[in-house]
């Protein structure tokens, strides 16, 4: 059940990307990368907006070194690359997820602000 | 659609993927290549490895029984295959098929067509020597580096040698280190004739090629959009790419398979280890994903057009494995109540006892499965009453001893740690050695010249 989202500010509310995304991710050496697709096609260009470079690389503090994001308006998608993330990666890595198979469900976690109209309709009654 | 499709056929999303796959792909319904991608990174040092051991080994050998199962369909039905299962002794590979073959009874009724000169192992002193450093595009360190502790280097060849091939009317191709495209536009291109210099159908094909090379995955496996109404996975339909004359294919899976084609599926596996969208750099060309244009045409098919490519580079990408060192990764589970401080307390053990050892490690990861081993700090505080929780460390070091020492540390745990604790039935741990990757690029004028094409007759 979709979770309503925390603290509403005048005009927006943050709500989960779970909600207005999903996603598949995968690895390059160190890299990975989380496509991340937006739901509805409507939802593309506040996933645009809201889902900055600046946004992903605070939420992924300390997990990754850098963020690059790349633009698939035609896929109503957004590609994130996310730098030394996988603690060396392929082979080498010591990790469950040495391939960055689950990054993906990692950025749906973030929020972003989302019209109050539209988080109502991810709201619980 | 109108006109003629060529219909190729993903049969292998890995090497280990689901055996059942290519068989029914084959008998399933009409396909006209079958195309079978065995090869990830690290799996040339895994043949390398083989064939030091026996010269007649190297290559993927499931694709052996594979094909003495399905060859008398593929012959009745006119089907090709296209496979990178060569490894590093795609001689070998192309042998053993025509053995099947002849004791089959398909004497003087099966082609093979064998592709190599992607091996380069042999040539790199030459290649160093000559001013190709071989650079490693993650790090920037040249080979030289680690020259003494690689294990194979080839270099990824494109279409060109299949294509080769099927003009001499090759009915399986056999190559070492193709690219997974490759092995669709090979068919594709072809079929149809066209050009190697059309950068647009080029870039057709190369999505085409990029959709299927992970089998089931882009039609409902790993799908995670509606994930709960998939149905039929236990017979999922691998995905089937057809190709139309104007570059414009249809993405699509057997009548009577679970699982579906929707623009969802095929938009996870488009961006499926993407990196830059608007160069996506093969040996053919260069595709651009930004024009991409995808479209429900009917159940379970997806209609993708529009794409756009640029040329190729004058570089060909190398794919070097070498030996880096060991590890190693032990398990115990620990119950409630305080699952999870009793797993941190036997961490907390487990590093003091190696470092009072005086042992040595370039890490030690731990990961409390359960907590954090997906998604880290971002899942939260754990609540206070979980089940149980896995604890889980790795070790990495250069030599053995280190990692040999610290398999021996788990069990005692057991009884020398928290309470509550199970899930050691396993036993020690075992050594890994770790085989790495070293990414590098390699002028193509120095690889393109000696590739070989043969055709081999049952």
């Amino acid at each position: 059940m979709p979770k309503t989202a925390r603290r509403p500010k005048a005009a927006a509310r943050s709500v989960q990307l779970r909600f207005l995304a999903h996603a598949r991710s995968g690895d390059k050496g160190n890299t990975a990368n989380v496509g991340l697709i937006a739901l509805q096609p409507e939802f593309y260009p506040l996933l645009e907006r809201e889902v900055t470079v600046a946004r992903v690389a605070r939420h992924f503090k300390g997990m990754v070194s850098g963020v690059d994001r790349f633009e698939l308006p035609n896929l109503h998608a957004l590609n994130f690359l996310l730098r030394d993330a996988l603690d060396g990666g392929g082979t080498i890595s010591l990790k469950t997820d040495a391939q960055g198979k689950v990054y993906s469900t990692a950025l749906l976690r973030m929020e972003i602000p989302v019209p109050a109209a539209l988080a109502r309709r991810f709201a619980r009654a | 659609m109108n006109g003629r499709v060529v219909r190729v056929a993903a049969g292998q999303g890995f090497w280990g993927d689901w055996l059942e796959a290519p068989v029914r792909q084959v008998r399933g319904g009409p396909i006209d290549y079958l195309m079978m991608d065995y090869l990830a990174e690290v799996t040339m040092s895994i043949m390398q490895k083989q064939k030091s051991r026996d010269p007649r080994a190297g290559y993927a050998r499931d694709f052996v029984p594979l094909m003495e199962r399905i060859l008398p369909d593929l012959v009745e039905r006119g089907i090709k295959v296209t496979s990178n299962a060569g490894g590093v002794n795609p001689r070998g590979c192309a042998e053993a098929v025509l053995d099947v073959a002849r004791r089959l009874g398909l004497r003087g009724r099966l082609r093979v067509g064998l592709v190599s000169g992607d091996d380069i192992l042999d040539r790199l002193d030459e290649l160093i020597s000559r001013g190709h450093p071989l650079t490693d595009m993650e790090t920037g360190r040249p080979l030289s580096d680690i020259l003494d502790r690689v294990l194979s280097a080839n270099a990824y060849l494109g279409m060109a040698p299949i294509v080769e091939a099927l003009r001499g009317e090759a009915d399986v191709v056999v190559t070492g280190r193709v690219t997974d495209t490759g092995l669709t536009l090979g068919p594709i291109f072809h079929e149809f004739g066209w050009s190697p210099d059309d950068w647009d159908k080029v870039a057709a094909g190369t999505v085409a090629g990029h959709i299927i090379e992970c089998g089931a995955q882009a039609s409902g496996g790993n799908l995670l959009k509606g994930w709960r109404a998939v149905r039929g996975m236990e017979n999922p339909g691998f995905p089937i790419v057809e190709a139309s004359e104007d570059a414009s294919f249809v993405v699509t899976k057997h009548p009577e398979t679970g699982g579906l084609v929707s623009v969802a599926s095929v938009t996870e596996q488009l961006v499926y280890e993407m990196g830059d969208p608007r160069s996506y750099i093969t040996p053919d060309g260069v595709a651009d994903f930004t024009t991409i244009r995808l479209r429900q045409a009917g159940k379970d098919r997806v209609q993708v057009s529009g794409i756009r490519g640029g040329p190729r580079t004058p570089m060909l990408k190398v794919s070097i494995a070498y030996f880096y060192g060991y590890k190693a990764v032990g398990t115990l589970v620990y119950s409630w109540p305080e699952a999870y401080d009793k797993a941190r307390a036997a961490d907390r053990i487990i590093r003091r006892r190696l470092e009072a050892l005086g042992l040595e490690y370039e890490q030690i990861l731990t990961e409390f499965v359960g907590v954090d081993a997906t998604h880290g700090r971002l899942s939260g505080p754990p609540g206070p009453d979980l089940p149980e929780v896995q604890l889980r460390i790795g070790v990495r070091a250069r030599e053995r001893a280190p990692v040999e020492r610290f398999t021996r540390e788990i069990a005692p745990l057991v009884l020398t740690g928290p309470p509550s604790v199970t899930g050691f039935a396993g036993g020690r741990p075992a050594v890994e050695e770790i085989v790495a990757y070293w990414p590098a690029l390699i002028d193509r004028h120095e690889i393109e010249p000696r590739v070989r094409v043969e055709i081999l007759e049952a």
